[in-house]
């Protein structure tokens, strides 16, 4: 087997122009394919990332009709949908892909929340338990949570985020300062962030708008102080922070089965739905890798076509080395062993190939990412696979050339020199 | 005895078509270990297909054929490998030896394919090019060498695995005079060692140097040197 190696490394060096030519097709073949397959991973993660934020892992689960989540702005209190108790959060808690969970009523602002003669256009006002921020991944900027005291007894105090500090408090220091809600006024006691900057690419107008949306700022009060502002027994949505990103989908689903089950609607076109931002992700990520899966056919042909390539030279090579294969098989060689070093050898020139067509796809991955701004995520496994794959290149084509040499007469073999 | 030819025919082509040419007819022949044999014949006279028959490369077309006692014609492809590898050393006209390798992988080849491990291939080899006398050309490449080193290294090569029958064609076709005797020299020490060795050629001079002569004419074995070369 070492002697094969050895003979091959020989035979590659000994003609080391015609041995490149032959690997060029393969070469090119693996390097489109890397390119292109680290070009879908980088664009995967990158959609991954802008929907569903830096790893904080949070679902919303709201009470939707149909389609839309319910604003309860304009419509009573569904029929049927009573608020969330200690035991149904108790149970969503309890599971397995669940860490933290929290109950939370929500409005749109359109209007009626005002500093000064500054009223804030979008955004949300929410009511919140204060265990809301750490499952919400938020983390105080400034000034304080809720204390147990103000969430019992109706306390007016409220957190705001940036973006109401910015647009409603004209960047004025918060702390202390009076924001009017509806009818009541309330003390603003802290400001709060994401614990992680998140800043997505923007790409195209409807990103703008989903990143803008988020963007438009949050009050939020304590979930004491809700009927009081607003109105009494209205149903609570819940936020789910799961254990890892991949569990997102099943907490939140899970999560939503539990509060349907505690609910019966007379409308029956109302129930609780997790906002899955993976699973939207995921469906971006097929959409994408179809497109560029397409491509990969193309660069297979260009593997297959190398592939002849490497039988075209291995043929040439057999019949120059005719009397060298003649002269073993007289001294003695078997078959297999002169089939093993062609096959040794073709297999070499073709992985060889592959480890050159990995490193060049990776560069022109760079090379892309640096033209179109796309990112570039090199996929070890896929290197891996792409090397493996040349070498059964080189020892499926390697098998006519291989056993034509096995195959040769000796005397004639000889008799050719 | 070593090799025993008994009645054998060799037909090209199609056997009793117009066109079919018998290059052996009716030969026999013994040698005993230890015999230094030559067989001497013009181009065309059957003496290649007798060394090809010889050296268990080809089967003829009919006769019997013992080598060691073996039956050649009985023989499967691979163990007609494994007898030219362990008894028969082929030494030829054109050297045949690797040109990128150096003398000892070259002598080491038929080692490699017996499954000899590498420390041992190449002690061996060693010690095959010390008894051709080229000890001190080990690591030469065969363009590093003179055509008569080139043959001492294809000889060194046929006896690395000590086989029973030393197979010449033609040992001195590509050489000078002096090359020649001096490989000729060699063979004789490697019969007073031992080594039965069997020579083919088409030159009497050299056809001499054997101990027992035979000559081919039109595909039958004769003995003699007699009458050759007319």
């Amino acid at each position: 087997m070492f002697e094969n190696l050895r003979l091959a490394f020989r035979g590659i060096w000994t003609h080391k122009l015609r041995s490149f030519l032959t690997m060029l097709g393969i070469i090119i073949g693996i390097a489109a394919i890397i390119a292109i397959v680290s070009t879908i991973e980088g664009t995967n993660q990158q959609i991954k990332e802008n929907l569903i934020g830096s790893g904080s892992n949070t679902v919303d689960i709201q009470l939707y009709q149909n389609d839309w989540p319910m604003d309860l702005s304009y419509t009573e209190s569904p029929y049927g949908v009573p608020q969330i108790s200690d035991d149904v959060i108790k149970e969503i808690r309890e599971l397995d892909e669940v860490k933290s969970a929290s109950k939370y009523n929500y409005r749109q602002v359109y209007d009626g929340v005002y500093y000064q003669n500054n009223s804030m256009n979008g955004g949300y006002i929410k009511g919140v338990e204060t265990d809301y921020f750490a499952t919400a991944n938020l983390t105080v900027k400034n000034g304080r949570l809720f204390t147990a005291d103000e969430q019992k007894n109706f306390k007016k105090v409220c957190l705001v985020d940036d973006a109401v500090v910015a647009q409603v408090l004209q960047n004025e220091d918060p702390i202390g300062k009076i924001l009017e809600i509806g009818k009541d006024s309330y003390v603003i006691i802290g400001v709060v962030a994401s614990r992680s900057t998140f800043e997505p690419v923007i790409n195209s107008l409807s990103d703008y708008q989903t990143y803008n949306q988020d963007q438009s700022g949050n009050v939020y009060i304590p979930i004491s102080d809700w009927p009081i502002s607003y109105r009494y027994d209205e149903p609570e949505n819940v936020i789910v922070r799961a254990k890892s990103t991949d569990d997102m989908t099943a907490a939140g689903k899970k999560t939503a089965d539990i509060l349907n089950a505690n609910i019966s609607p007379t409308d029956t076109s109302i129930k609780y739905q997790s906002k899955d931002l993976l699973e939207q992700a995921q469906q971006l990520q097929q959409l994408s890798s179809s497109t560029n899966s397409m491509l990969i056919w193309i660069a297979a042909i260009s593997l297959l076509v190398g592939g002849i390539g490497v039988m075209n030279i291995m043929l040439v090579s057999v019949t120059e080395r005719t009397s060298e294969i003649g002269l073993k098989k007289a001294i003695g060689a078997r078959k297999g062993k002169i089939m093993a070093q062609f096959l040794t050898e073709a297999a070499v020139l073709t992985s060889m190939g592959g480890v050159l067509g990995v490193a060049s796809g990776i560069g022109l991955a760079q090379v892309i990412s640096m033209m179109s701004g796309t990112p570039v995520a090199i996929s070890w496994p896929a290197a891996i696979v792409a090397v493996v794959f040349s070498m059964v290149i080189g020892i499926v084509f390697g098998i006519l050339p291989s056993h034509q040499a096995a195959n040769l007469n000796p005397i004639d073999a000889l008799r050719t020199n | 005895m070593i090799v025993k030819l008994e009645n054998i025919f060799k037909v090209y082509g199609e056997s009793g078509s117009e066109t079919s040419v018998p290059a052996l007819n009716d030969v026999s022949l013994t040698v005993n270990e230890g015999e230094y044999v030559a067989i001497m014949g013009p181009s065309g006279s059957g003496k290649s297909t007798l060394m090809n028959v010889i050296g268990c490369l080809d089967k003829p077309t009919s006769g019997k054929y013992y080598f060691a006692d073996k039956d050649v014609l009985k023989l499967k492809d691979r163990q007609m490998s494994d007898l030219r590898l362990h008894s028969i050393g082929f030494v030829f006209q054109s050297f045949y030896l690797m040109n990128e390798e150096n003398a000892i992988e070259n002598v080491a080849l038929p080692l490699s394919y017996a499954g000899v491990g590498k420390k041992e291939r190449e002690r061996r080899a060693v010690e095959a090019l010390t008894r051709v006398g080229l000890a001190d050309r080990v690591k030469f490449r065969p363009d590093q060498l003179s055509g008569g080193q080139k043959q001492r290294v294809a000889i060194a090569r046929a006896i690395v695995n000590n086989p029973r029958v030393l197979l010449a064609d033609e040992p001195t076709g590509a050489l000078d005079q002096k090359s020649g005797a001096a490989i000729m020299d060699l063979f004789q020490k490697l019969n007073d060692e031992g080594t039965t060795i069997i020579m083919i050629t088409h030159d009497a001079n050299i056809a001499a140097h054997a101990k027992k002569t035979y000559r081919i004419v039109d595909g039958q074995l004769l003995d003699g040197l007699e009458e050759v070369g007319e």
